[in-house]
């Protein structure tokens, strides 16, 4: 039998040095791969930039798997949370749902612990780290060298992006660029040192981006680099306590100056062929069938229900999921009351195109709002629509998801921003300022039946005006910020600081705090002023 | 096993010559002494009985006793622990009988880790049961054989699916986002215990029937040969087998059962509902317009009782004396209490054991087989049921949907948020799946010809599962127009694993120092993979196209390469000493964490052979055990196959975008931890073993302490440099400790009547001791245990100084009268303002694990009938009533969208309009005793002919519960959310029907 013994032991060789080396293993997963296959084709290369725009429309990638954790899969959007924390907080949205903490928002009583909160930090640095990768690898990538350094430009344009919306609600951030490393912690930056972070990028991009209206459909150009610039600079009182509103004028002439044009109909900004707009600077990307994502289409469905015609009104299939409406305070600001509607007319044209409102569409609506989970109390907005422009279906038409692009920046802000720096003393035109403001009304109106004189135009004019025109575009806590009326108790909407009619609550909040569980992983944080535990 | 067929071959002869001789006789005292055959002593307490009568009388003090009986009469003399004897009486009246002890009982081999071992050789918590102690009943999975029979194992009933899963916990759960299931060892081949698609429970692949027994590897001592999949305890199972020289024997068991729902969840009849809806709506007259007329109750539509059959084949022998097999076949039709839903699963098993080359080879070859036809019907049909108008009909003769009454939008749409009449769900859906899996494996054990002592092992083993599914929804149906993309849905998923064992043992008794000396060393390759593609598709092409179709592939594969080491070795067979050594590999982990090393110690010291004791006729069992080991934990899911290792991935194809006129899939790199390596349990076991009176009684106990550090964990990671703001990494510490307590003996102990008694004690407590990289004093820690209800609300928390899974919540304010004052809780912090909205304000309470658990079980034997029972009590376990937190509510009778809602009609006692999820209103204490089943039989020894035996049986599964839960059943099977109330698919109270026949 000493045959058998050799058979073991020739086995045992074989099988010991086999052994070892199987425990080296690469994923065999189809939809697998590493950064070095990803750039060696061209195809790979925009592949991974086409991440970096995703990542602010979609929440993953597809298989319903968490990219950011700690949230829902689908909360973990960012358009879906960025509006939440911009509108939800304001006069222009509230939430009747009881998704975790969702109604604190509205309540100004979120904590350091909150989880939508915690979602949009998270994102936004998931993008940080998405750019970052991006950039440290595209030098590798097959395709030319001219593509190469403009997607470079595209993606430290959106890391600054990212960054101004860091700078906007969180403050003081660790600032990381390509060079960070995955062993390091992250180190605070004040404000301050964010502000300048973004402004230098953005002023070195100016000059590497595309062309005005060069680019691709989906793709920015410079015009998105003056348009961020500007809002910076408008914000700088807020943002690093210093005036920079004649940089606001130079920039939002840049973005005036461009070549991007009104669109003729103001509705036809928000629907399903916006794509074709030739107002959109910046959009963000949705499609029904290609582009599944949780963004405007979190804005449709959860501003549907209390017995509006879905279908022939949003372009959706469905009731609505009934969560997210207007405070009376919004309608007012039109001059819209209670009377104008009725259950046979719950969507009145008003003579300002821009007010897209509805209620009493099944007789159970309450104006005023006793009770915030009640989704028919408080008034129906229908500004997205999933219609394209001459009410026909979607192309891509898909009950669940909208291919409406969200418009992040649009060249009436810039008109708005312009008289606005105008009127904060930034120099330009008062003539140019007010007519500005009047292309607008005039859009909204049709005619010229809504213009503005000269004697109108004053700074609160533009607090109101700006949420006529923009309102549900989540501009609207920075703007009230802005204006200082954000936590004020002299300007009051519904359940503002937790009471039915409105109060003022603690100034602190008009930054939110960095996630509790940053603080947990990197102990060298500092939590914004004001926010305890 | 040869020596019970030599006894059985004794008492049959015994009988006949008994029947055959008929002899009569004058009555005439018989008297003697019963004394042990080793050591002379007499035996008291012998059960001396005349065969065939109610004759005996019982052996004294000193072993004498003294019967009258007729001449030619026959003794049966009996004792726990030795062989029973029959004696004929002859004309003598002096009759002295030495009895042998039972080697079988006492020599009791269980199988451990790569080899076998003398159960009283053991230095480790290992407990072993056999067929003979498995519960009964229609079981179709082998845990539930086990259920309640074992300390520390704690193993949920299962849900009323058929062929459900159930979860089983060793001393508690030492990971807390790792698996925590035990490593599964069927003849040798460990398992893939996951989910499998299509697959409600991946260990009903193997037939109950044919388990020979289960051993339970509990502490470090005995589990660390397994090393890196250890930490979680061990359970061995051993299938049946023939026996060399065997006669043909066939076998067949079949049971027919009968399923009953035994609870609904109180909701409003027609007439009631409409009455709550024109009192509780906050606008009755948009309310009460949707109101129909009938009296629906769609819990009984689409709950019924449920019939069920079993049929085994088992046919073993022996070709010659050296081919010894055993085949089997098993057919089981199971249906659910859930309209629709059965398990048709058919098993095969073979085995077959030569003994080659004058016995230095054996050789065991196991084939097992499953094919399954599930139809799972739709679960969703059981909360819909619950939710759905009862005012409304079943059918709409005007409805567009199949004919299915439905809430519609006014143009006449679905309404998609409405409720779905769940009888159109459960009639318009194709849930099905076709699952086959085989587990098989060669083992070649050869005892070398020059060197006796020595052998070598060799097992070569597999397991291979492919699954194909379909979930398809009725084109007509209303809930499938939402979505027509995925009404076609398909799904494969095929894996398994291949294992390499080899070992070399050699045994030596040592005379010269009365030692002997065990040594094993070897090594073990498995590799897992699995490969799953999910397709779906609408019914109809769009202009030549399906859209929105699409096809998913997940491909992943692991590999375990592993060195072990074991030595044996007793001293005067007093002293034993166990010690092993595991070195792993994964390939989980990246180069430089891909290995570890995981040690144990175990030391027992047989106290009964000591001088003092070995002549005692009391204890015949005392041995104290204390082990020391490292185990690991490595099993991070299944997509974690690659942690540690930077990948992109590309995106599905609805998450493409769109530049230019081109869709780009997008490619995202992957978070990963270069630095993610095993988790590491140390436990420390010390435990006693006791048998008294001749094994008539025995008792262990057994004390534990676990420590778990490198706990892989999810936690924050500081973001903009990885790819996730979480990630599973080594960081935390976790405790675990217990005492477990197990009794058993022989109340009565006669040949014509027995009553065993069993019982054991469990209790384990649990505790995290650190969460995160940084000591952080603010960090609450992370909230799990997600509930029905809003979207993402968790309402149990992991942190440290409590035990995993607390509850976290609000404590509810009452009024006067006791009763909860709607969102009013007490304000913790005293900060003021929304209460709720601050997570400080939420206190930490119970767990969802019991204080201490038992269970209970007895047998009682009368002469051919037999009677059992077997329960198990929960003590201390909270559970959070989700069935009432979430439908128990006012505001749900009317949704804005146009439709109604039942709600549970327990809303009276909370009065709440709104969901108040986080109160601790809703958590109960959920202490339970359940009766798993009773079981009563009548044995026929012989049926036609002396070679042909039967039984028949009746037992009651689920006998009763014993709860002051509110609720339809406080156990509740859900691993991931534990102690949460959702499941509203009520455990079914099962009447079976059983007869073998055996010839």
């Amino acid at each position: 039998m000493k045959n058998l013994k050799y058979i073991y032991l020739i086995l045992t060789t074989v099988v010991l040095a086999s052994c070892v080396n199987d425990l080296d293993v690469v994923p065999i997963d189809p939809d697998s791969s590493n950064a070095n296959t990803v750039f060696s084709t061209e195809e790979g290369t925009k592949g991974a930039l086409a991440k970096l725009y995703a990542s602010f429309a979609y929440n993953g990638q597809g298989r319903g798997e968490q990219e950011i954790q700690g949230i829902r899969e689908d909360f973990s959007n960012f358009l879906r949370q960025y509006f939440t924390l911009q509108e939800a907080t304001t006069e222009e949205a509230i939430v009747s749902w009881d998704d975790q903490t969702i109604k604190n928002f509205h309540w100004h009583t979120w904590s350091p612990n909150d989880p939508f909160n915690e979602a949009v930090y998270s994102r936004l640095f998931f993008s940080v780290a998405l750019t970052n990768e991006f950039i440290r690898n595209v030098g590798n990538s097959v395709a030319s060298e001219s593509d190469k350094n403009l997607f470079a430009a595209e993606a430290r344009f959106l890391r600054a992006f990212a960054y101004w919306v860091l700078v906007d609600m969180y403050g003081n951030v660790p600032i990381m660029d390509e060079n960070a490393s995955l062993s390091d912690l992250p180190v605070q930056n004040s404000r301050a040192e964010v502000f300048a972070f973004v402004e230098s990028e953005l002023k070195e991009l100016e000059t590497l981006l595309a062309e005005p209206k060069s680019n691709e459909r989906g793709r920015i150009d410079k015009v998105s680099a003056w348009m961020l610039l500007s809002k910076l600079y408008l914000n700088a009182e807020v943002y690093i306590g210093s005036d920079k509103y004649s940089e606001a004028i130079t920039y939002t002439e840049k973005v005036i100056g461009s070549g991007y044009s009104l669109d003729p109909v103001y509705e036809n900004i928000f629907k399903a062929d916006n794509h074709n707009s030739p107002e959109i600077i910046f959009a963000i990307g949705a499609n029904g069938i290609f582009t599944q994502s949780h963004g405007t289409t979190f804005i449709v469905h959860a501003s549907s229900g209390g017995g509006l015609d879905v279908a022939s009104v949003r372009g959706v299939g469905g009731t609505g999921w009934g969560g997210y409406r207007a405070v009376k305070e919004l309608p007012e600001k039109f001059g819209i009351q209670e009377s104008d509607f009725s259950m046979a007319n719950p969507l009145p044209d008003f003579a300002d195109g821009r007010a897209l409102f509805y209620f009493s569409a099944n007789d159970s609506w309450n104006w005023s709002i006793d009770n915030v989970g009640t989704f028919t109390e408080g008034v129906g907005v229908y500004k997205f629509s999933n219609l394209n422009s001459d009410g026909s279906q979607a192309e891509y038409y898909n009950p669940d998801f909208v291919s409406i692009d969200f418009p992040m920046f649009r060249l009436a802000d810039a008109y708005l921003m312009y008289a606005e720096a105008h009127l904060r003393g930034g120099g330009g035109s008062r003539a140019t300022a007010l007519g500005y403001i009047n292309d607008l009304r005039a859009r909204a109106y049709g005619d010229a039946s809504g213009n503005i004189s000269d004697g109108d135009m004053n700074i609160d004019f533009m607090l109101e005006e700006r949420s006529r025109e923009m309102y549900w575009e989540a501009q609207r806590r920075t703007d009230l910020i802005r204006f200082g009326k954000f936590s004020s108790a002299d300007y009051l909407w519904e359940w503002k600081g937790n009471t039915k009619e409105g109060a003022g609550f603690a100034d602190y909040r008009t930054l939110f705090p960095i996630p509790q569980s940053q603080l947990t992983a990197n102990p060298t944080l500092v939590q914004n002023n004001g926010y305890v535990n | 096993m040869k020596h019970k067929l030599f006894i059985k071959s004794i008492l049959l002869f015994s009988f006949l010559l008994a029947i055959v001789a008929g002899v009569y006789g004058q009555g005439n005292v018989v008297s003697g002494t019963i004394s042990d055959a080793v050591d002379g002593s007499g035996i008291p307490g012998v059960n001396v009985l005349e065969k065939g009568t109610t004759n005996g009388v019982v052996s004294n003090v000193s072993g004498n006793f003294s019967i009258t009986v007729e001449e030619g009469a026959i003794l049966i003399l009996s004792f726990v622990g030795y062989v029973t004897q029959e004696i004929t009486v002859g004309a003598q009246t002096k009759l002295d009988v030495q009895m042998e002890t039972d080697v079988e009982q006492l020599q009791e081999v269980v199988v451990i880790g790569y080899g076998q071992a003398k159960k009283s050789d053991l230095t480790g918590s290992v407990v072993s049961v056999s067929a003979e102690d498995f519960n009964k009943g229609a079981l179709t999975s082998p845990q539930e054989l086990l259920m309640g029979k074992v300390a520390g194992v704690q193993i949920s009933a299962p849900t009323g699916q058929p062929g459900g899963a159930s979860t089983i916990r060793i001393r508690g759960g030492s990971s807390l986002q790792a698996n925590n299931d035990p490593l599964i060892v069927i003849d040798g081949v460990p398992i893939t215990n996951k989910g499998i698609d299509g697959f409600a429970n991946p260990l009903t692949t193997i037939n109950p029937n044919d388990i020979e027994t289960f051993t339970v590897l509990k502490d470090a001592s005995a589990t660390a040969i397994y090393g890196a999949r250890a930490s979680n305890g061990v359970i061995i199972i051993t299938t049946k087998t023939g026996q060399a020289g065997q006669e043909l024997k066939v076998s067949y068991n079949g049971k027919i059962s009968v399923g009953v729902p035994i609870k609904y969840v109180p909701v409003y009849t027609g007439d009631e509902f409409r009455e709550v809806v024109a009192n509780q709506t906050a606008d009755p007259s948009v309310a009460t317009p949707l109101l129909g007329t009938e009296n629906t109750d769609w819990q009984k539509l689409v709950l019924d009782n449920a019939v069920s059959s079993d049929h085994n084949i088992s046919v073993s022998g022996s070709m010659g004396e050296s081919l010894p097999y055993r085949a089997t076949v098993g057919y089981t039709d199971q249906n659910g209490m859930l309209k629709r839903s059965h398990m048709k699963r058919t098993t095969f098993g073979l085995a077959l054991n030569p003994s080659l080359l004058d016995d230095h080879l054996k050789v065991n070859v196991n084939l097992k087989g499953m094919l399954t036809d599930n139809n799972f019907s739709k679960e969703g049909a059981l909360g819909e049921a619950l939710r759905f108008d009862p005012t409304q009909p079943v059918y709409d003769e005007n409805s567009p949907f199949g004919g299915f009454y439905t809430w519609t939008s006014p143009d006449g749409t679905p309404n998609f948020i409405g409720t779905t009449n769940p009888v159109a769900r459960i009639e318009q859906s194709e849930n099905t799946s076709d699952v086959f899996r085989s587990i098989g494996n060669l083992e070649l054990d050869y005892r070398f010809h020059f060197l006796p002592d020595m052998k070598a092992v060799l097992n070569v083993g597999y397991d291979r599962f492919d699954s194909d599914g379909t979930d398809n929804t009725d084109p007509l149906a209303a809930f499938g127009a939402r979505s027509p993309q995925i009404n076609v849905k398909t799904f494969t998923y095929s894996g398994g694993n291949e294992l390499l064992d080899f070992y070399l043992n050699y045994s030596k008794a040592l005379l010269s120092i009365e030692s002997r000396i065990d040594v094993t060393a070897g090594y073990s390759w498995q590799h897992f993979h699995n490969e799953k593609i999910n397709r779906n598709r609408p019914w109809e092409q769009t202009d030549g196209v399906y859209v929105g179709a699409d096809t998913t592939v997940d491909k992943t594969e692991n590999y375990l390469v592993s060195f072990f080491g074991r030595i044996n070795y007793s001293l005067k067979d007093r002293y034993l000493l166990t010690a092993t050594l595991r070195n792993d590999g994964s390939s989980r982990f990246a180069e430089g964490n891909q290995w570890g090393l995981f040690p144990s110690v175990g030391f027992a010291w047989k106290i009964n052979e000591e001088p003092f004791l070995k002549s005692s006729n009391t204890i015949n069992e005392l041995k104290l055990r204390a082990g020391w080991g490292v185990t690991g934990q490595q099993d991070i899911g299944f997509n974690s196959d690659y942690p540690a290792i930077a990948s992109y991935n590309g995106s599905t194809s609805n998450a493409q975008y769109l530049f230019g006129n081109q869709l780009y899939t997008l490619w995202k790199p992957e978070a990963y931890d270069p630095n993610i390596k095993w988790e590491e349990t140390t436990t420390v076991n010390v435990g006693l073993d006791v048998s008294l009176l001749n094994d008539r009684i025995n008792a262990s106990i057994d004390y534990y302490h676990r420590t778990t550090n490198d706990l892989l964990n999810e936690v924050p990671i500081p973001v903009g440099t990885n790819f996730a703001s979480r990630l599973i990494t080594n960081v935390g510490s976790l405790e675990n400790k217990g005492i477990e307590i197990s009794l058993g003996g022989y109340a009565i102990s006669q040949t014509d009547l027995s009553l065993y008694v069993a019982a054991n004690f469990a209790k384990n407590r649990n505790e995290i001791t650190k969460l995160t990289a940084f000591p952080d004093p603010n960090y609450i820690g992370y909230e799990v245990g997600e509930i029905d209800g809003g979207s993402n609300n968790r309402i149990q928390i992991n942190s440290v100084g409590y035990p995993a899974n607390t509850f976290f919540m609000f404590q509810q304010v009452y009024d006067q009268d006791g009763n909860p004052i709607e969102g009013l809780y007490v304000d913790k912090t005293g900060n003021g303002g929304a209460v709720d909205g601050n997570d400080l304000n939420r206190n930490y309470l119970e767990t969802p694990t019991p204080d201490f658990s038992m269970g209970v079980s007895s047998s009682l034997t009368y002469k051919q009938f037999d009677f059992s029972f077997s329960g198990r009590l929960n003590v201390g376990n909270y559970v959070f009533n989700n069935i009432n937190a979430n439908n128990a509510l006012y505001s749900q009778l009317y949704n804005q969208s146009g439709y109604l809602a039942n709600i549970a009609s327990t809303v009276e006692n909370s009065q709440f309009f709104n969901a108040q999820y986080k109160t601790d209103y809703y958590l109960e204490n959920g202490s339970f005793f359940r009766m798993d089943n009773i079981s009563a039989g009548y044995n026929i020894d012989r049926l036609f002919s002396d070679k042909i035996n039967a039984r028949l049986s009746f037992t009651v599964q689920n006998a009763f519960l014993i709860t002051k839960y509110s609720g339809i059943d406080p156990e509740i099977n859900d691993a991931t959310n534990p102690g949460i109330d959702k499941n509203i698919y009520p455990r079914p109270r099962t009447f079976v029907l059983g007869f073998n026949i055996n010839f």
